[in-house]
């Protein structure tokens, strides 16, 4: 056998064992190596290196360090032997810990000072598991997620109850808390009205419209889309409406949503009526007023002179005789005004988003007559961004629509503020001018937001269009300019 | 909720970018949330127990249980006046387990203790009988008992006697035997009977006169958490655990009536074995794991461990009942000539310490240990840091020095294993494959994933089926 080996004992020098196992690994990966035993010379490693055929010779003390090593060459055991020397000398870097940063709400909320809020927009399926760790810490949150069970939705607004903090969503597209812009909200100023808005961009138009009146806001606790249907029950807005009422900032109440499941509507009201705060409401239904008149009366409330809304109306255009009414909306609940304002002026409208069932447009969103499609319904946002950042959708109906030769007057809303497309008008503006059609648009938004009202409105306005702070004022503009063509 | 409204709110954010991005562009103090979906489990099982109401009541009820349990050392016994065994059973590690199933260290281990009890005159008789179902076999957790590696305990076996003086739970542990070719490990040469045999004669009669005679019962439990102030951490690294049990013994050892020669041996061999400490760790651990046992609704881990053939993990929500999955082989360093290819899988109920919160979790107190892998100090501090937010709660008796005296990540949660796809972090001695070789090396496993999913399944299901 032409294998070499090396059995020495060093004296004086110690290492505990786990450095030498990691030495002896290291040695025995080496090429040429097909044997090694680093090890102190206790009586085990000695028969253990007796079993490799490398026992040492003479008296061993268990103090010393036993070298035993067998390889192919010389050349490998001399190399091997060096290893071992450089291995035993080398010294670890005692390094920082690395952070571990943390991978679930409730392992983040464990550091968090007093007081937090959790955000939530991961994946539906997954939402009300983020939202449990801020409930079970006695943290609010904010579920920005859509796609949540509703049977998950109200599981965990009763141990939010329960636990005395708040859910604001699922679905929750805006909120303002303390002055702080969650998800797509305006920059306004802060004053004292607080807002419970079952709807994002009701509570936006609302918060926007009070801006602009000098009003601010205190807070904007949004409880997502479906709190006042039949299945939730309200839960989240009762208990934003009590923290509302216990908060030193805020004075007056605007409750904001679409229209609610009429048994909950009613609870809401008397739980608002028994508070020490009071509380307006601006829920939108067939014969009730529209978010701006709601403003309007809670200035009046406030003694607060109602201002004339900004706008930059533009001279009637030639509406072509037998023009339908185009609502694109971006806004679910400026799309549901938009509908309830027309609905008695010209009959039917149908929609994705209709009032009534049997007004149900179906997918076809280039059917022929008046029509408000909602942009922002869920159904259109799957796989794609809110159409308050990414316009394309809406951009290739109003196309198609100037194409189709559809005599029709287009009627839409732009949403302004954090979150949103930070420059609307550049891409809307020659649309506009492109389509040729006669267009309204809702403008949304403050001047002290990133995309400044006055800058969209000039842009907009410039391109043809009419635009309105107001929704109800642009949809009440867009139906007199259709109703304009018999005159 | 009047807290929220109070003060512009600090955020924690999971999910989409943009939203931190905005908020911190308005000067807010945010914390993004190193998100991903959860490492396994359906959606609606995973939300199931998110939202069960009973839960975390449940979860904290079992853990403070955990936390409050002690541990002193009552007495030192026979397996057979203890354990509740017949008289031809032998104890094992891990889930249950048939001859057939048992792995080389494990049947090695089964085959010594027959000898070793005169079940059988030869190795040969030995399979026999155990192959023939002559021997019953049932798991230690079955008994109240743990034992380390293969845990074959037999009639004969002298345990230590565990008593937990808040729920008057008893717990029980054979005599760790030393290093190297220790039946534990699958061997069963005449060393080791030999060995076995003088602890039934000489050490055990001698612990246990030694034991009894102690004014005050040794406190077990504060012996652990003195260790983790040394560099131990309690499953694989048992040195100053094993120096702090001598002194504390010798004393009464030398008391005892017994040949001087014999004392001189017994000191001898306790002082010789630096994982002496372990088989008290154990049912320290196991003393608190069992009192947080059968609280409906909780998804604390209650017991994780393997027989060398499977690893098997049970909770707090669903009483005695295994999940179980084929056991990993551990990673790590071999002693002298062996390599992996000479590891068994993961084996023993010495995971109860993990369960418990220390070994593998505490890494942070030894960092000597995280060398078992070639990782580093920073390593070591990463597992523990990761242990945190796998467990209910951390443990104010176990504190970690390096961590400014926080407490031992303690109380796995099902679901927090199932979110952030970590498992929990074993350390771990290795048995040889081979029936007979005895310990190959040591090192750091994790339980297979398999058991989690089950447990989360089955939690699910009793959720559904009462909430």
């Amino acid at each position: 056998m032409s294998d070499r080996t090396h059995v020495s004992l060093r004296s004086g020098v110690y290492a505990d064992s786990v450095r030498l196992m990691q030495v002896s690994r290291d040695i025995g990966a080496r090429d040429g190596v097909t044997a090694v035993l680093v090890a102190m010379a206790t009586p085990l490693n000695l028969e253990l290196a007796a079993g490799m055929g490398l026992a040492p010779d003479g008296v061993v003390a268990p103090d010393q360090l036993l070298v035993a090593l067998r390889a192919t060459d010389d050349d490998a055991l001399a190399a091997a032997l060096t290893a071992v020397d450089a291995a035993l000398a080398a010294r670890e870097s005692a390094g920082r810990a690395q952070v571990v940063p943390a991978r679930t709400v409730g392992a983040a909320l464990a550091d968090a000072a007093h007081p937090a809020l959790a955000v939530v927009s991961v994946p539906g399926p997954y939402a009300a598991l983020e939202a449990a760790d801020a409930i079970a810490a006695g943290r609010s949150v904010l579920v920005f997620s859509d796609g949540v069970p509703v049977e998950q939705e109200v599981a965990l607004k009763r141990s939010a109850h329960d636990a005395g903090v708040l859910v604001m969503g699922p679905d929750c597209g805006t909120a303002i808390v303390s002055g702080l812009a969650l998800g797509f909200a305006n920059v306004v100023r802060r004053g004292p009205v607080g807002l419970v808005a079952a709807s994002g961009t009701g509570a936006q138009q609302v918060s926007c419209l009070l801006d602009a009146a000098g009003v601010g806001v205190s807070h904007v606790l949004g409880v997502g889309g479906r709190d006042l249907s039949a299945a939730v029950g309200g839960l989240a807005t009762l208990d934003a409406l009590a923290a509302l009422a216990d908060d030193p900032g805020t004075e007056r109440v605007l409750l904001v949503s679409k229209p609610p499941a009429p048994a909950v509507a009613e609870r809401v009201a008397d739980a608002a009526g028994r508070l020490a705060v009071p509380v307006r409401s601006a829920v939108l239904g067939p014969e009730r007023p529209d978010l701006t008149a709601a403003v309007e009366a809670l200035l009046a409330d406030l003694g607060v002179a109602i201002p004339e809304w900004p706008s930059r109306p533009h001279a009637a255009d030639a509406v072509p005789p037998g023009a339908v009414l185009k609502g694109f909306y971006s806004g679910g609940t400026l799309a549901d005004e938009a509908m309830l304002l027309a609905a008695p002026v010209l009959g039917d409208v149908r929609s994705n988003t209709p009032l009534r069932r049997e007004l149900d447009l179906g997918t076809d969103l280039r059917a022929r007559g008046h029509v408000v499609v909602d942009f922002g319904d869920d159904a259109l946002t799957v796989g794609r961004a809110h159409p308050m950042i990414d316009p394309t959708l809406r951009l290739e109906a109003i196309a198609a629509l100037a194409d189709s030769g559809e005599p029709a007057v287009l009627l839409l809303d732009v949403v302004l503020g954090h979150g949103a497309d930070p420059d609307p008008a550049a891409a809307l503006a020659p649309a506009l001018q492109a389509a040729g059609l006669p267009a309204v648009v809702a403008l949304v938004g403050t001047e002290a937001d990133p995309q400044g009202w006055s800058r969209q409105a000039d842009a907009l306005a410039e391109a043809g269009a009419a635009v309105f702070a107001s929704n109800a004022q642009a949809a009440r503009h867009a139906l007199e300019l259709i109703g304009s063509r018999d005159e | 909720m009047s807290e929220l409204l109070s003060a512009p709110p600090a955020i924690v954010a999971a999910g989409v970018e943009v939203f931190s991005t905005a908020l911190r562009a308005q000067g807010a103090d945010v914390t993004d949330v190193d998100w991903r979906p959860p490492g396994f489990g359906r959606p609606a099982d995973l939300a199931q127990l998110a939202l069960d109401p009973r839960r975390a009541t449940a979860n904290r009820t079992a853990v403070e249980r955990v936390l409050a349990a002690g541990s002193v050392l009552v007495d030192v016994r026979p397996a057979r006046e203890v354990l509740d065994v017949d008289e031809r059973t032998l104890l094992h590690s891990g889930p249950p387990l048939t001859w057939e199933a048992a792995s080389g260290p494990m049947r090695g281990a089964l085959i010594g203790a027959c000898l070793f009890e005169g079940w059988a005159a030869t190795v040969e008789e030995a399979q026999r009988v155990l192959a023939a179902g002559e021997v019953a076999l049932d798991p230690c957790h079955h008994h109240r008992a743990v034992g380390p590696m293969a845990g074959v305990t037999s009639p004969s076996m002298w345990t230590w006697c565990l008593e937990d003086p808040v729920s008057g739970g008893r717990a029980y542990c054979n005599l760790n035997e030393g290093l190297g070719k220790v039946l534990r490990m699958g061997a069963f040469n005449e060393e080791v009977l030999t060995r076995l045999a003088w602890m039934r004669d000489v050490l055990g009669p001698l612990l246990s006169k030694a034991v009894r005679s102690r004014p005050e019962p040794l406190d077990v439990k504060a012996v652990l958490a003195q260790m983790l102030q040394m560099g131990d951490e309690g499953h694989n690294r048992n040195r100053a655990g094993s120096l702090m049990t001598l002194r504390d013994l010798a004393p009464a050892i030398v008391a005892v009536d017994a040949p001087s020669a014999d004392v001189a041996d017994a000191l001898r061999f306790i002082g010789g074995n630096e994982h002496f400490y372990l088989n008290l760790g154990m049912p320290t651990a196991k003393l608190a794991m069992d009192a947080a046992r059968d609280v409906p609704g909780s998804t604390l881990v209650t017991v994780m461990s393997r027989n060398g053939t499977e690893f098997g993990i049970q909770t707090a929500g669903t009483g005695d009942r295994w999940f179980t999955a084929p056991a990993n082989t551990p990673v790590g360093l071999f002693l002298g000539d062996f390599g992996p290819e000479d590891a068994n899988p993961d084996i023993g109920d010495s995971s109860i310490m993990e369960t418990y919160g220390v070994g593998g979790f505490s890494m942070a107190a030894a960092p000597a240990i995280v060398r078992f892998v070639g990782g580093t100090v920073p390593d070591a501090l990463a597992t523990t840091e990761r242990m945190y937010q796998l467990t209910l709660a951390e443990n104010p008796a176990m504190q970690i020095p390096v961590l400014g005296f926080r407490g031992a990540p303690t109380g796995i949660d099902v679901l927090a294993v199932a979110r952030t796809g970590w498992l929990p972090q074993i350390n771990t001695g290795m048995a040889g494959r081979v029936a007979g070789t005895g310990q190959v090396g040591a090192g750091l496993v994790q339980p297979p994933q398999e058991c989690f999913e089950q447990a989360l399944t089955a939690l699910a299901e009793e959720s559904r089926a009462v909430v």
